[in-house]
C-alpha cells in the first residue's frame, strides 16, 4: 500500500519541488536586481563607471542592431507586402511594418542581441572576478561588490536598451521603405503616410516600457548568473564560468519571451 | 595606534555546505604579533582564512576580533572593520581591469575624500614600499607571479591597516623573492605596529616571521604556541612536518606503476634512452 503511495506522489512532489525551486530562484534574481537599483546613486564615484559600462553596453551595440534592424525591416516589408497584396491591399504596408517594429520587435530583437553581445561578457566577467577571488577582494575591502560591479551596469542598461530600440524601429521602418517601396515598387507617399497614421504615442510608450523591463531582466540575469558562478554543483573554474555564460544567455532570452507576451496582453 | 585586538576562535569549526574541514579550533591570535596558520596543502588554512574574514559562515563556534563577535556584528560595524584590515589574497586577486595604481587607488577612492594628488601620492608610496614604483601603468595580466602578490601587499596596507591578513604570501616564489617578502612583512610589522595573521605551508617563511603559531592538520588543530614552543615539539607528525621528512607511503612504488613501453609499441630509442 504505502507503495502505491509514494510511486504515486513522487512524480508530484518533484515536480512540487522543481516549481518551488524555480520560483525561489526567480525571487532571489529579484532581490538581486532591487539590490543593484538601490545602489546605482549610492556614491557619486558610481557615474563615472556607469558612463564607461553605457560607452561598452550602448555605444558598442548600435552598430549591431542598425545591421538587425535594417533586415528585419526589410524582410517585414517582403513578407508583408507579399500578403497584403493577395487582397490587393498593399497600401497597408507601412502602418504593418511600423506597429510591429516599434511594438514588438524592435524592443524583442535589440534586447536578444544585446544579451549576445553585452549580456554574455557581464557573465563572464563577473564569473572570472569570482573565481579568481576579485570579488571577495571587493567585499574585505568594504566596497560592495554588487554596487561596484552590478549596479553601473543596470544603469547602463537602463539608459542603452531604450535608445537602442529607438535605433531599432527607426531604421527598420527605413528597411520596410526599401523593400516595400524600393524593391516591390510600393507608393513611397502612401508608405510614410501609413507610418505616420498608425504609429500613437501609445505604440511607442509600450515599446519603451518592454525596453526598460527588457534591459533589467539581461542585466540583472546575466550579473547574477555570474556573481554566484561559484555555487554550482560539479562544475567550477573556467567551466564554470561557460555554463553560467550559457545559462545567462539562454534564461535572458527566455524571461524577454515571456515577459514579452506577459506585457503585450497588459497593455493591447 | 590604538592596540591591536586579539582574535579568538572560539570552538569554531568551518568548512563549505555543512560538511566541516576543521573542527573545534580554539585559539586566541595575539593582538600586534604575527600569528602564522601553518599546514599541508588542502589542511583548510584558505578555509580557516575565509571564516576569520566573515566570507563564509561557521558551522559552528565564533570568530571575535577584541570583544565584538564578527559573526553577529551589523553590517554598518563589519564595513567599520573592513577598513582597519587588509587582506592579501593567495593571487593578489587584482582587479583585471584596473591598473596598479588604480588598484592600489580603489580603497582610498572608495572611502576617503582625499584629493586626487594626495591619493596618486600615496599610492606611489606604497608601490615603491613593495617595489613596484616603475609598474604604476602595468595590468596586473602584464606582471610576474610575485609581482602580483607583492601588488596586493600594497593594496592591502592601503588604508594602514591594523591587522594584515596573508594567504600564502610566499607560495610560488623562489627563495630569494620568498626572503624578501617575509624582509618585507617583518620590516611593515615593526614600522607601522601592525597585527599580521599569515596562512603558510612554507616553513622557512614561518621561522622567518612567526611570532605566534597554529598548525591545521587532520581536520583540526594540531599545535598552538610560540615559534620556540614549536620547535621543541616531539608529536611525530609534526617532528615530519617540521624536519620536511617524506611520510611512508603505504600505496605502490613509483617503479611498479611504470608501463613497459613494448607495451605501448612506442620506440622512442632515437632520441633518448633511459636507463636501458
Ligand atoms: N568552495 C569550496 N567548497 C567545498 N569545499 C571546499 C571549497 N574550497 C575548499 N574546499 C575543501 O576544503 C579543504 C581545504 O581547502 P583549503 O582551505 O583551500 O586548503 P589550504 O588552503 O590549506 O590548501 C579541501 O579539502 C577542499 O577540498
Ligand atoms: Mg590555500
Amino acid at each position: 500500500m504505502s507503495q502505491d503511495k509514494s510511486t504515486l506522489s513522487t512524480p508530484v512532489a518533484a515536480l512540487g519541488r522543481v516549481t518551488l525551486a524555480v520560483l525561489a530562484r526567480l525571487g532571489d534574481m529579484f532581490l538581486f536586481f532591487l539590490e543593484s537599483l538601490a545602489l546605482i546613486f549610492s556614491s557619486p564615484s558610481q557615474f563615472p563607471k556607469a558612463v564607461r559600462q553605457t560607452y561598452f553596453i550602448g555605444v558598442g551595440s548600435v552598430l549591431l542592431i542598425l545591421l538587425i534592424g535594417l533586415f528585419t525591416g526589410m524582410v517585414m516589408g517582403l513578407q508583408t507586402y507579399y500578403a497584403l497584396s493577395k487582397f490587393g491591399s498593399e497600401g497597408f504596408l507601412g502602418a504593418a511594418v511600423a506597429l510591429a517594429v516599434v511594438r514588438e520587435l524592435g524592443p524583442v530583437l535589440a534586447a536578444i542581441m544585446v544579451t549576445g553581445r553585452a549580456g554574455s561578457s557581464m557573465t563572464a566577467e563577473i564569473g572570472v572576478m569570482r573565481i579568481s577571488d576579485q570579488v571577495d577582494a571587493l567585499e574585505v575591502m568594504g566596497i560592495n561588490p554588487v554596487s561596484y560591479l552590478v549596479s553601473p551596469k543596470l544603469a547602463a542598461c537602463l539608459v542603452s536598451f531604450p535608445i537602442l530600440t529607438t535605433f531599432f524601429d527607426l531604421i527598420g521602418i527605413v528597411g520596410g521603405y526599401v523593400t516595400g517601396v524600393a524593391l516591390m515598387g510600393g507608393n513611397a507617399g502612401v508608405y510614410i503616410s501609413r507610418v505616420q497614421d498608425s504609429i500613437e504615442w501609445g505604440d511607442v510608450w509600450v515599446g519603451y516600457v518592454k525596453a526598460l523591463v527588457f534591459g533589467a531582466i539581461v542585466c540583472t540575469v546575466c550579473c547574477y548568473k555570474g556573481y554566484y558562478t561559484h555555487l554550482q554543483q560539479d562544475l567550477a573554474g573556467p567551466e564554470g564560468v561557460s555554463s553560467s555564460t550559457t545559462q545567462a544567455v539562454v534564461l535572458s532570452s527566455v524571461l524577454i519571451l515571456l515577459s514579452d507576451y506577459l506585457l503585450t496582453s497588459i497593455f493591447l | 595606534m590604538p592596540s591591536v585586538p586579539d582574535i579568538r576562535l572560539e570552538n569554531l569549526t568551518v568548512g563549505y555546505e555543512g560538511k566541516a574541514v576543521v573542527s573545534d579550533i580554539d585559539v586566541v591570535l595575539p593582538g600586534g604579533r604575527i600569528s602564522v596558520i601553518l599546514g599541508g596543502s588542502g589542511s583548510g588554512k584558505s578555509t580557516l582564512l575565509r571564516h576569520i574574514l566573515r566570507l563564509e559562515e561557521p558551522i559552528a563556534g565564533t570568530v571575535c576580533f577584541g570583544d565584538h563577535d564578527i559573526c553577529r556584528l551589523s553590517k554598518r560595524d563589519m564595513h567599520c572593520i573592513k577598513q582597519r584590515i587588509g587582506v592579501l589574497f593567495q593571487d593578489g586577486a587584482l582587479l583585471g581591469s584596473l591598473t596598479l595604481a588604480d588598484n592600489v587607488a580603489l580603497p582610498l577612492r572608495e572611502h576617503t575624500r582625499l584629493s586626487r594628488k594626495r591619493i596618486q601620492e600615496i599610492v606611489e608610496g606604497k608601490l615603491a614600499l613593495v617595489g613596484l614604483e616603475k609598474f604604476l601603468d602595468y595590468y596586473p595580466n602584464e606582471l610576474s607571479g610575485g609581482m602580483r602578490k607583492r601588488a596586493g601587499l600594497a593594496r592591502a596596507m592601503v588604508m594602514d591597516p591594523a591587522i594584515l591578513f596573508c594567504d600564502e604570501p610566499t607560495s610560488g616564489l623562489d627563495p630569494v623573492t620568498a626572503a624578501d617578502l617575509d624582509q618585507l612583512l617583518l620590516e611593515m610589522h615593526r614600522t607601522f605596529g601592525m597585527g599580521m595573521v599569515v596562512v603558510s605551508h612554507d616553513l622557512a617563511n614561518m621561522r622567518a616571521i612567526a611570532d605566534f603559531v597554529m598548525v591545521l592538520g587532520d581536520g583540526r588543530v594540531l599545535f598552538q604556541g610560540t615559534r620556540q614552543e614549536l620547535e621543541s615539539v616531539d608529536d611525530p607528525y609534526l617532528r615530519r612536518f617540521l624536519d620536511r621528512k617524506a611520510e611512508e607511503r603505504q600505496g605502490p612504488r613509483v617503479g611498479e606503476t611504470a608501463v613497459d613501453a613494448s607495451v605501448m609499441k612506442v620506440d622512442c630509442s632515437r632520441y633518448w634512452s633511459m636507463g636501458k
